[in-house]
């Protein structure tokens, strides 16, 4: 019954019926480039904040960045896939510990340690994606989870990842003879990584691949017989968020210079998590303005401090109830 | 202690711990069953059962002591509060999307997981709780291994819950329709049952029995913390795939085997008890790639 009672058709009609009156494509073309512009401007203001901009809000901002391009590649599994992935964190800690432990003890440059991250990632993709996905989603929800959880056991327990109190030491980059180590460096690198992923989602999405997902997604038996191997498509979609997580890994490591097993917990893989529902599967600015209201809320709401994940909750159930698809949810063809 | 010894000693660990994962297994065999919804809340229920039986058990123990007559009226009433609670939880958060797609009632789903456990971190400032229980050590050895009587009592009464609901499941209308409707919900309601109902009865016999292993756990370990539902919730659904997710004396052998397998991992050199969690999920993940349909699970066949 919920699902009726939102998208009430009343709203939905007019702007249809709006885009379809006027002159036709001339109109498309004309609100395409709208849309064109819209992003354009928002992309400068995005460039020249942290000439204006004090180091907290930076620091913020480059965090949001940074929760945009983990979002966007968990929406690849979640939004494009319609897998469950509880254990995304786990990716990212790949990524991050890699990084960690090539610099930090094999004195690797950081650069050098990327294709070791996406190589590493790709691994755990196959591991963890393989024995599961041909099992049902709620299966692959809990697998997922308990993977999660074995990561960051390893993480604590092995004495390469350092234990339980983790790495110290990771190299800052040096790009082009800059050493990046300024709030405003970081803020950029994760710009420039979260525009990067916007890119390749949106490249995706309107590819093959992204086809097959959307078709899987619907109705993976009839996917199936029109002779999509569903196991191999959702394995890639599987593979593709983990290499995301990884690489943003890789970048949270230099940023932090520390690396601690807490860092991904459950938590972590339900924060993610709430960006990409909040937001709207499977729609890139809806997933990006779920990042950005993930962690711009509890800056904006500080005194509620301890209470914010129980608000987080409250919402998501909320949404869920309502909105099923998000607040900004995808147009399903 | 001799090999003999040491097994007694596992034996009766791995009993113990099975059967607080049976009986939290049970409730996410039976909701699967009914409404093939994979229950994330479940085992924050458990958590939060732990928690209403503490509130419930300092209330009586101030008139009939914090021994086992203390106890006991603690845990029922805590099991109908938290069964109550379960069945609100169904109705809120889980009736409506029951025709939703699959993913967005697992997000639901986690989304009451993490309502319960945040607002009873809140509640309790994230501290443990000590459950003072006075049942003392009087027990028996046997062979070197001493057994309290503390922990007969556990076991013999997660036996009796188990067989309670095994009659009930078995013997009675409401059972049959429990088990109807897990065949086919659409038959059920036109042969006039009363799908939604029994629905919620099913959360409330789920909740009760968590909170049932709730309160045990916490009698037996001596004390509770907001966390302590995380991990069980996810060795008892391992434990209820062990078994065959959807039949329930399944979820019963699941929840001894994972129990005992435990227990008998730790003996297992180079693994050290920090290991444990890892050697769980591994036996789950192994069992979903070579035997997904568990012991006594049935072969599921879907339909297009």
């Amino acid at each position: 019954m919920s699902r009726k009672r939102d998208n009430p058709a009343g709203t939905a009609a007019p702007e249809v019926f709006a885009r379809r009156s006027g002159f036709g494509p001339f109109q498309a073309l004309q609100s395409r480039r709208n849309w064109f512009a819209i992003n354009i401007a928002l992309l400068i203001i995005a460039i020249v904040i942290p000439f204006k901009a004090n180091n907290y809000v930076l620091e913020v901002l480059a965090n949001a960045w940074f929760y945009v391009v983990l979002c966007l590649g968990l929406n690849i599994v979640i939004g494009y896939a319609g897998l469950l992935d509880l254990g995304y964190a786990a990716f990212f800690a790949v990524g991050a510990y890699t990084t960690a432990i090539l610099t930090s003890q094999f004195g690797f440059n950081f650069w050098l340690t990327i294709p070791f991250a996406v190589i590493f990632a790709t691994i755990a993709g196959i591991v963890i994606g393989g024995p599961t996905l041909r099992l049902r989603s709620d299966y692959l929800a809990i697998v997922t989870l308990g993977f999660g959880e074995i990561t960051r056991i390893a993480a604590r327990n092995l004495k390469i990842t350092g234990g339980a109190s983790g790495l110290i030491g990771i190299d800052r980059p040096n790009l082009f003879g800059l050493d990046l180590y300024q709030i405003s460096h970081y803020y950029y690198v994760f710009l420039v990584l979260a525009v990067l992923a916007c890119f390749v989602s949106y490249r995706l999405q309107h590819s093959r691949l992204g086809r097959a997902w959307q078709y899987v997604r619907e109705d993976e038996d009839a996917a199936e017989a029109m002779g999509i191997n569903r196991v191999m498509i959702k394995l890639y979609a599987y593979i593709i968020g983990a290499v995301f997580a990884g690489i943003a890994g890789c970048f949270f490591a230099a940023k932090m210079t520390a690396i601690s097993p807490e860092t991904f917990t459950f938590n972590q893989s339900v924060l993610i998590l709430l960006g990409v529902v909040l937001g709207g599967m499977g729609k890139i600015p809806g997933v990006m303005i779920g990042a950005f209201a993930l962690v711009l809320f509890p800056e904006v709401f500080r005194d509620i401090g301890a209470m914010r994940m129980l608000v987080f909750a409250v919402v998501m159930l909320i949404i869920m109830l309502y909105r099923p698809h998000g607040i900004w949810p995808e147009k399903r063809q | 202690m001799s090999t003999l010894d040491i097994i007694l000693q596992q034996l009766t660990n791995g009993l113990i711990l099975g059967s607080f994962y049976s009986l939290v297994a049970l409730g996410y065999t039976m909701v699967y069953g009914v409404i093939k919804l994979l229950n994330f809340a479940h085992g924050d229920i458990y958590m939060a059962g732990a928690f209403i039986g503490f509130t419930l058990l300092s209330f009586f123990a101030g008139t009939l002591g914090n021994g086992w007559l203390g106890i006991l009226p603690a845990m029922v009433t805590a099991m109908i509060a938290v069964g109550l609670l379960g069945v609100l939880i169904q109705r809120v958060a889980y009736r409506p999307m029951l025709q939703a797609p699959r993913l967005s009632i697992l997000i639901t789903a986690l989304a009451v997981s993490m309502i319960l456990y945040n607002a009873v971190m809140a509640i309790t400032d994230g501290e443990y709780k000590a459950f003072t229980v006075g049942l003392g050590f009087e027990g028996f050895n046997l062979g070197e291994v001493y057994i309290t009587h503390t922990q007969i009592i556990l076991v013999v009464s997660t036996a009796i819950l188990m067989i309670g609901l095994y009659l009930f499941v078995g013997k009675t209308m409401y059972g049959k329709a429990m088990r109807a409707i897990s065949i086919d919900k659409d038959a059920c309601r036109l042969m006039g049952i009363n799908v939604n109902k029994i629905i919620a009865l099913t959360f409330f016999i789920g909740s009760s029995l968590a909170t049932a292993a709730g309160v045990m756990a916490g009698v037996y370990y001596g004390s509770i913390h907001f966390f302590m539902g995380f991990v069980i919730g996810l060795k008892a659904f391992t434990a209820a795939v062990i078994g065959g997710i959807g039949s329930i004396p399944g979820a019963m052998l699941g929840g001894l085997v994972l129990g005992l397998l435990e227990a008998f991992g730790t003996q297992i050199p180079f693994i050290g008890s920090e290991w444990k969690d890892v050697f769980a999920f591994g036996i789950l993940i192994l069992l979903l790639v070579f035997k997904p349909t568990g012991i006594l699970g049935r072969t599921e066949i879907e339909r297009m």
